[in-house]
């Protein structure tokens, strides 16, 4: 038990060093801060004695008071431009997306035009129009019906997604399809997400018109699962489609056309001249 | 400035020159174009390539077959590949990731979204 005793005052005694030591650390820290805010003062004073100078020179005064103002207002100016050029940065920025998305489109107008004039063979041309539908629009079931000048009615040429003996023939002005070719005005189902197939009445109806006369339509009664809606391109792609499917599909066949009969004309001097 | 060669395996010429044209755009960029899988095969045993894009739906030897055989090829094994397909479900992405593909496009496609792949998988800034 003893032991124990000392052991407690040793305890004791080595706290109280302890604090006391760091009291006397603590006091000379105080001592030089108070060192240090006498050289201070004396800093502060030799200040204050150097400014009566200054304040009695009213015109200097004035000429600073100018100065400040002429300050205050230039950092409103300038900070009026950084908004102003902030601003122009939000459009820019804007500005380039769309561009960006114009360029997007005006590449996937000239690649669909380039492809439907790269070719005179009629049955190529037919498969660049279902690639530029399935690959730009995003197409999956569609076909291409054609006008037969005889008879007066649309019948499909060509198919993707479905038998083409599936889609109907129909006369100028009956039903949708007919109507379409009729008018000359594109039909557009007017909810895609409540649309049901229906081969009388497609989703999407684009009459492919040489100027205001109509040689066929492009029909479309489903899109890719992915395809959910139509963007701004789609519609300026059934524009082109309108136009220069029809040329191309015209020019076709008329180059298909002259080939056959000057064959045959080829045929009739070969048999003459032998 | 670096060069980087790309082969577009693409049965559509619409196709072939959609993504043409947007890569295009990249400078640096030289662009070998095949009809099918086997033609596509015939190229990557001749030439040495940094990225490849295919369709899947092609005749001959489809782009999930192109994939396989990449991957299974000790001098080409490691070039990106980007699939381009009508077919969106997400099964069919999985697959094609899954033999590895490092990147899976739905069709109708947009210019840019080439271009984002393209800049990501060469690190073009």
């Amino acid at each position: 038990m003893p032991l124990d005793d000392d052991k407690g005052f040793l305890n004791r005694a080595d706290e109280f060093m302890q604090v006391f030591k760091k009291g006397a650390e603590f006091t000379q820290e105080l001592l030089r801060e108070n060192e240090r805010l006498r050289f201070r003062i004396l800093e502060m004073e030799n200040v204050n004695n150097a400014v009566p100078a200054n304040i009695n020179n009213q015109g200097e005064n004035l000429r600073l008071l100018q100065r400040i103002a002429e300050l205050e207002s230039e950092k409103a100016d300038i900070v009026e431009r950084i908004r102003q050029v902030e601003e122009e940065n939000k459009d820019f920025a804007n500005r380039y997306v769309e561009i960006e998305s114009e360029n997007n489109n005006l590449a996937n107008l000239y690649i669909a035009s380039y492809q439907l004039h790269s070719t005179l063979d009629f049955p190529e041309v037919l498969q660049i129009i279902i690639e530029i539908v399935i690959n730009l629009i995003g197409a999956e079931n569609f076909a291409i019906m054609l006008l037969d000048e005889k008879t007066r009615m649309l019948e499909a040429v060509a198919s993707e997604g479905i038998d083409r003996e599936m889609v109907p023939k129909v006369s100028m002005g009956g039903g949708v399809i007919g109507e379409v070719a009729k008018t000359g005005e594109n039909y557009f189902v007017p909810d895609l997400d409540s649309y049901e197939m229906d081969m009388n009445s497609p989703m999407v109806c684009i009459p492919l018109k040489i100027k205001e006369q109509c040689i066929g339509v492009l029909v479309i009664y489903k899109l890719l699962m992915q395809k959910k809606s139509f963007a701004d391109v789609d519609f300026e792609l059934f524009t082109l489609l309108a136009g220069h499917a029809a040329t191309a599909i015209f020019s076709s066949r008329l180059y298909s056309d002259s080939e056959r009969k000057l064959n045959t004309i080829q045929g009739f001097l070969d048999l003459l001249t032998k | 400035m670096q060069e980087f060669k790309v082969l577009i395996v693409e049965d559509s010429p619409t196709m072939r020159q959609l993504i043409s044209f947007a890569l295009k755009r990249l400078r640096g960029i030289r662009i070998v174009e095949a009809n099918d899988g086997v033609d596509g095969l015939k190229k990557l045993s001749s030439e040495n390539f940094d990225l490849i894009f295919t369709d899947i739906n092609m005749p001959v030897m489809d782009g999930l077959k192109l994939v396989s055989l990449v991957r299974n090829d000790p001098n080409n094994k490691n070039i990106p590949i980007v699939i381009i397909t009508t077919e969106g479900a997400q099964e069919d992405r999985e697959r094609a990731l899954a033999l590895g593909a490092n990147d899976y496009i739905t069709k109708p496609i947009q210019p840019n979204r080439i271009l984002d792949v393209t800049r990501s998988l060469l690190h073009i800034p």
